[in-house]
């Protein structure tokens, strides 16, 4: 077997090449969820695939990996199709019908697993991973399945690129092509569905959905661009999850699930504040430089308003008769109006340049045509 | 240039549309030439949106049947090209400009098939129409409401079709974007196409366009804009009141 | 009381104060708040368990509600950067910190008399042996005080601010021009999801206290319209879920808050299919009835369209108003015969002509149009 041929630390291998996978694909297409408002969407899907993987064991009397992927992934799929039948015949919106979904599924997945345990086969043990997730269960052959079904959901999700594109920017218009554009929806929540399913056993049902939206999120702050917004997406969910499995081997005790969150929480904090062109730094830079810019340009307003009453534009005044008009920060804006070269100061007294007259003037026009 | 056709344009014949059994539009018979400019005016909750909509096959009719140059819709999609209301996307979506314009082809594409080279060169061409080339590479969320109405008008354009249908291009852009929609539209009646428009000003009627369909749930009239602007026929559409108050605003 | 009695009963108080609260959060369509609330007070529960180092402290409760309303307060707070849509913000904000509460557990699990399962489960199967004592005598449970302390709270809120709440729910423009901020009664209300979260949590897990307070409310959403009755059909479909759920938990011997939750489902799935106005199975029969009344008019207005002129022999047949509105032959005919029934036309060879009643029809329903 190609991982077995790293024998140093096998498990470790098994386990890394899994969670980088799950990270990968859940990011993804975590980002169609995200873009196409359907977050939340993942919290139902990842919660309703636990009766799924409960009675794949109860029907099948084995963990194999294929059997419990299956479980989830109809149940998954199932609970996914009641939430779009819920808002479709009723009154009720979209939040109450996940919230029923997701904690009615949840609850009957609880009450399968209560009676597994108290089955007398002895190997019912480990199917309680499946709540917070524990990478350090994954064995080489739940490795290969993951591998299996996340590689064919990339496959689909490159083949229908343009098709999953135009259904999720304009759905009216893709329809007005001739697209069948109920069936792609449905193609893209299933591939979701998989991709969910192939994490749960990592992650846990109920944290997964943090893993589908937190790399889309993070990714959206640092690019404009679709594909390369899915491919940072892949990249940072690839990396919370080798770095959320380190760490809760590095420490006893801590399950993989909420590591891989609290991880993937930073890049996504970092992302918010930190983006060149989303940033919220940048936005509150920018917005410091706008107050600065104003608050000099109304020093200079002042200066000519002062001066036109003495009919000399150069008319030199006094710090305080400035400070009388505008109190804020008077000395600093005209240092660095001085800077500038737009004033000049002649002992306590401040006078506009020829320079600061012309640049006064066309604020003048700007800003009256505001006021 | 496409040729005149012969056929009619658009031939909607006893299009009826119901909500749960409420009727929308109720026994709407439309015939319409091509090669005009035509206008579709009528108060809110008119149907005018639900017309384009059941036309283009997003909505099921209840009754009735719609036939474009002589066919049904489906068979047709290659002739029709069409604008959605500028404020039924999302336009934070990352993508920029020339892409969405470039989606315009993708019904030609077909299934899987990417756009390449040529697409790229059909949708600059389809960006300089609009004045829009220098904002190729541009973010759509940048854009204006003015130029984001022309890049949806761009992807229209790049289907290359012999019916537009717009669903009120002109709803938020400024005047000198307005003049250039119209006179854009102009331009490709001029090339024997035939442009729909859902329109709400009633002041620019004359102005814009050759024809007019007033629509209030039921078909008020259809015809030249001279003779179907009547103050009998806006008191029908607009039941008195806002009809006034439409020949006031604009 | 036995033990089975007392698990019932505070089941039953859970259920009614959760789906007191749930009617309103249903109802501003922000049912997902109680996903977010319930997961994120774990954090606080343990935050404040390292102060007070006792569950049943009020000052714990209180410390918890507090994290609750700090999540709603950073979602809302990270959707006004812009930067996120609604559903991504809470999505991330409330597993972000169930994660550092579950990892606190898992650091600190020797301190903490809490472990993981219990979080998600809940107790309630070992609440009658946490008892209470009033003066040296035995009165119940810890947990049936607690809880039914925090339904009171319920009833009291709801009961006080009636009045607003309703007019915040239905018409938040009017509200804030009558002055109620519909601001200060959202975060009121989400105060009270919060305690009620933490009460329940104890009892029942984080994701039940979402069953509890969505299923119940939502089923009587599909039962009711008027806020009053909906508010009382939800508690009692509360302490139905509780009772009935106990029972198959029993027969199971399964999780009794699992078996609750699907209770509260299957109590859903049964209001979904057959609830008199809005269930599936009355959708169905009254879009059959009205197709057919729909047809009808439609078949009124088309013979009257053409009666009396040149094509009235070639329009007015069964054959060609078939093809006209499209319909299957099946249909039509069946239309044909309902107008008959209903004596709106005569049928003259393969002529269709219209009774005086049927001619009103189409009048009546081209001036309604």
């Amino acid at each position: 077997m190609f991982l077995g041929l790293f024998s140093f630390d096998y498990t470790l291998q098994i386990v890394l090449a899994g969670s980088a996978l799950i990270g990968f694909v859940a990011g993804s297409l975590g980002c169609f969820a995200v873009l196409r408002r359907q977050s939340l969407l993942g919290d139902a899907i990842s919660h309703a695939a636990l009766p799924g993987v409960a009675l794949a064991f109860l029907i099948t009397q084995t963990k194999s990996p294929l059997s419990l992927l299956l479980g989830a992934l109809i149940a998954g799929w199932i609970g996914t199709l009641l939430v779009m039948l819920i808002t479709k015949t009723t009154r009720l919106k979209e939040d109450a019908a996940l919230g029923i979904i997701l904690s009615v599924f949840f609850g009957f997945g609880i009450f399968l697993l209560t009676i597994i345990q108290k089955l007398p086969t002895a190997k019912k043990a480990g199917l309680d991973t499946f709540l917070f997730g524990n990478a350090s269960t994954l064995l080489e052959a739940d490795v290969y399945t993951m591998l299996a079904f996340g590689f064919i959901a990339l496959l689909c999700l490159s083949l229908f690129w343009k098709e999953f594109k135009i259904i999720s920017f304009d759905l009216g218009f893709a329809k007005s092509l001739g697209f069948p554009v109920k069936l792609l929806e449905v193609f893209l929540v299933t591939l979701l569905v998989v991709a969910i399913a192939i994490g749960l056993q990592t992650v846990g049902v109920v944290l997964m959905s943090a893993l589908v939206i937190g790399p889309a999120v993070s990714a959206r702050q640092w690019t404009d661009h679709l594909g390369k917004m899915v491919l940072l997406a892949g990249s940072i969910g690839s990396i919370s999850g080798i770095l959320g499995v380190l760490s809760s081997s590095a420490i006893p005790g801590l399950p993989t699930g909420p590591a891989i969150v609290v991880i993937m929480g930073f890049f996504v904090a970092a992302s918010l504040v930190f983006s060149p062109h989303r940033g919220l730094l940048k936005d509150w830079m920018q917005a410091r430089t706008n107050k600065k810019k104003i608050r000099i340009a109304s020093v200079l307003l002042t200066l000519l308003r002062l001066s036109e009453s003495h009919k000399n534009p150069f008319y030199p005044h006094t710090l305080a008769s400035l400070r009388a008009v505008d109190a804020t920060g008077v000395e600093k804006s005209l240092e660095q109006l001085s800077e500038l070269h737009f004033v000049e100061q002649q002992g306590d007294l401040w006078n506009l340049t020829e320079l600061g007259l012309k640049e006064a003037r066309l604020l003048e026009q700007e800003w009256g045509a505001v006021e | 240039m496409t040729a005149q056709q012969p056929t009619l344009a658009l031939d909607v014949a006893d299009l009826t549309v119901a909500y749960d059994e409420k009727p929308v539009l109720w026994d709407i018979d439309v015939q319409i030439p091509s090669g005009l400019l035509v206008a579709v005016v009528g108060p809110n909750g008119a149907g005018k949106s639900t017309l384009l909509k059941t036309i283009l096959g997003l909505m099921k009719p209840a009754a009735g049947r719609v036939h474009i140059f002589g066919k049904p819709y489906a068979a047709q999609r290659h002739l029709v090209g069409y604008v959605p209301q500028r404020t039924s996307v999302d336009w934070d979506f990352p993508t920029t400009v020339l892409d969405v314009v470039m989606m315009g082809l993708y019904g030609k594409l077909g299934w899987i098939k990417r756009p390449g080279k040529k697409e790229k060169e059909l949708a600059t061409q389809s960006l300089q129409k609009v004045g829009m080339e220098q904002f190729a590479h541009r973010q759509i969320s940048q854009l204006s409401g003015g130029q984001q109405q022309r890049v949806f008008l761009a992807r229209a354009l790049v289907q290359d079709a012999a019916l537009y249908f717009m669903d009120e291009p002109f709803a938020g852009v400024d005047a000198t974007t307005e003049k250039a929609i119209i006179t854009l539209l102009q331009e490709l009646r001029k090339q024997g196409k035939t442009v729909i428009v859902v329109h709400h000003d009633i002041q620019t009627l004359k102005e814009y366009f050759d024809w007019v369909l007033l629509l209030n749930v039921r078909k008020i009239a259809l015809g030249p804009v001279h003779e179907s602007v009547t103050p009998q026929n806006l008191h029908k559409t607009y039941g008195g009141r806002a009809a006034f108050l439409g020949t006031m605003g604009g | 009381m036995t033990p089975q009695f007392e698990i019932m009963m505070l089941a039953a108080v859970v259920a009614v104060a959760c789906s007191l609260c749930g009617v309103f959060l249903v109802l501003r369509k922000v049912s997902l708040m109680s996903d977010a609330i319930s997961h994120a007070i774990l954090l606080g529960i343990v935050l404040a368990f390292f102060v007070v180092k006792d569950f049943a402290s009020p000052l714990l409760i209180i410390g918890a509600a507090l994290t609750g309303i700090l999540t709603v307060t950073l979602t809302e707070l990270i959707i006004g950067t812009g930067k996120l849509k609604a559903d991504a913000s809470m999505g991330l904000v409330f597993p972000a910190l169930f994660s550092l509460g579950v990892i606190l557990i898992n650091l600190f699990a020797s301190k903490i008399h809490l472990d993981t399962d219990a979080v998600l489960l809940g107790e309630i199967a070992f609440a009658p042996f946490h008892r209470m004592t009033l003066f040296g005598a035995d009165v119940g449970p810890v947990g049936v005080w607690l809880m039914g302390a925090i339904l009171l709270a319920d009833i009291i809120f709801i009961a006080l601010f009636y009045k607003e709440l309703k007019l915040a729910t239905f018409d938040a423009g009017l509200a804030a021009a009558l002055g109620f901020s519909p601001a200060v009664i959202h975060y009121l209300l989400m105060a009270l999801v919060s305690i009620t979260a933490v009460g329940a949590f104890d009892a029942v897990g984080s994701i039940l206290v979402v069953a509890l307070m969505i299923a119940p409310p939502a089923t009587a959403y599909l039962l009711t319209q008027k806020l009053g009755r909906m508010i009382a059909v939800s508690a009692c479909l509360g302490i139905l879920a509780a009772v009935t759920g106990y029972a198959l938990a029993h027969a199971f011997d399964a999780s009794i808050a699992g078996s609750m939750a699907m209770m509260a489902g299957f109590f859903f799935l049964l209001a979904l299919l057959f609830a008199p106005q809005k269930g599936l199975l009355s959708q169905l029969l009254q879009h059959r009835t009205n197709k057919l009344n729909f047809a009808l008019e439609m078949l009124m207005v088309h013979l009257l369209t053409h009666e009396g002129k040149d094509e009235e022999a070639v329009e007015n047949t069964l054959r060609n108003a078939q093809q006209h509105m499209e319909w299957s032959i099946f249909f039509a005919k069946k239309v044909v015969e309902a107008s008959a029934a209903r004596e709106l036309l005569l049928k003259k060879g393969k002529l269709l002509l219209l009774t005086p009643k049927g001619r009103e029809l189409a009048r009546q329903s081209l001036v309604r149009t």
